[in-house]
């Protein structure tokens, strides 16, 4: 029960976040991207803000043996880097960098009950139905679908 | 630079690394915004209610933080979203898990990622922006 207060109050602190700092906005995020126009580096502040809390948050947790309200750190242990993980990133950016959203913001703006906001992130539940077809594709058949299937871990 | 806003963009910046360090130090789970959300659409008994409750949270009403500046016509935000919902799925994460959670533990795999969608997002805005 208080996992699932201290998941809603993140929740509520992450969007605070992302409002205070304008990354709901995508004139900001395009604008940090757009390195040969107008370059806006805020969202590199905004990196470097949560960065700095959280690699000392990182740090004290590896002095814990388990986090206060639950069994054990679920963290992601593997260190290799592959062809999916390069290819994922790749066409995340492209989306990233034509809209203007990532899940965050897109989620977050939701709120405002904007139909384009709406649209964009139905079209992203989709993509990512889209990858869990190609990863059951890939159970029964071989190729880059089977390979896909090695990414189910998150960051 | 006539937009830049350094000291939101840090006190917005630290409000979510705060979020994500209580998600670890309380919980034990990695706040990466793609992960959760494909875990509600992907249901798995006894791993879904937190993420639910997290994306409850997420939707706090955030008056000036919907004045979105340049919004898309609709057929771009569509290629966008499921390039965005495949992508992040495909490289295991986006930009909350790799870039701030990924970067923080300094995992080589989360350093790869967002220097790889920094980079192709900065692509895409210099062909839509400047080779129109």
């Amino acid at each position: 029960m208080k996992t699932l207060l201290t998941s809603f109050v993140s929740g509520v602190m992450f969007a605070l976040g992302l409002g205070i700092s304008g990354m709901t906005r995508p004139v900001k995020v395009i604008g940090f991207l757009d390195f040969f126009g107008a370059w806006d580096a805020s969202l590199a502040f905004v990196m470097l803000g949560a960065i700095v809390v959280y690699s000392v948050a990182f740090r004290w947790s590896k002095s814990k043996r388990s986090p206060l309200l639950a069994s054990e750190f679920l963290l992601p242990r593997r260190g290799d880097l592959d062809a999916n993980l390069i290819l994922g990133a790749a066409i995340f950016g492209a989306g990233w960098g034509l809209g203007g959203f990532c899940p965050g913001p897109a989620l977050t703006s939701l709120a405002s009950g904007a139909l384009p906001v709406f649209t964009f992130v139905v079209a992203m539940g989709l993509g990512m139905y889209l990858h869990s077809f190609v990863v059951e594709m890939g159970r029964t058949s071989s190729g880059f679908a089977a390979s896909a299937a090695n990414s189910s871990q998150d960051a | 630079m006539s937009n830049f806003t350094p000291l939101a963009a840090l006190c917005g910046g630290m409000l979510i690394g705060l979020s994500a360090s209580a998600m670890l130090l309380l919980d034990g789970k990695i706040a990466g915004i793609s992960g959760i959300l494909s875990g509600v659409l992907k249901p798995v008994r006894g791993d879904t209610i937190w993420r639910v409750c997290f994306l409850a949270g997420l939707r706090v009403f955030l008056p000036r933080a919907f004045d979105f500046g340049i919004i898309r016509p609709f057929p771009l935000l569509i290629i966008a979203g499921l390039l965005v919902g495949f992508g992040a799925r495909l490289g295991s994460g986006c930009t909350s898990g790799h870039g701030v959670c990924g970067i923080s533990r300094l995992s080589p795999r989360s350093l790869v990622a967002t220097g790889t969608f920094i980079f192709t997002g900065a692509l895409v805005v210099y062909l839509v922006n400047h080779l129109r």
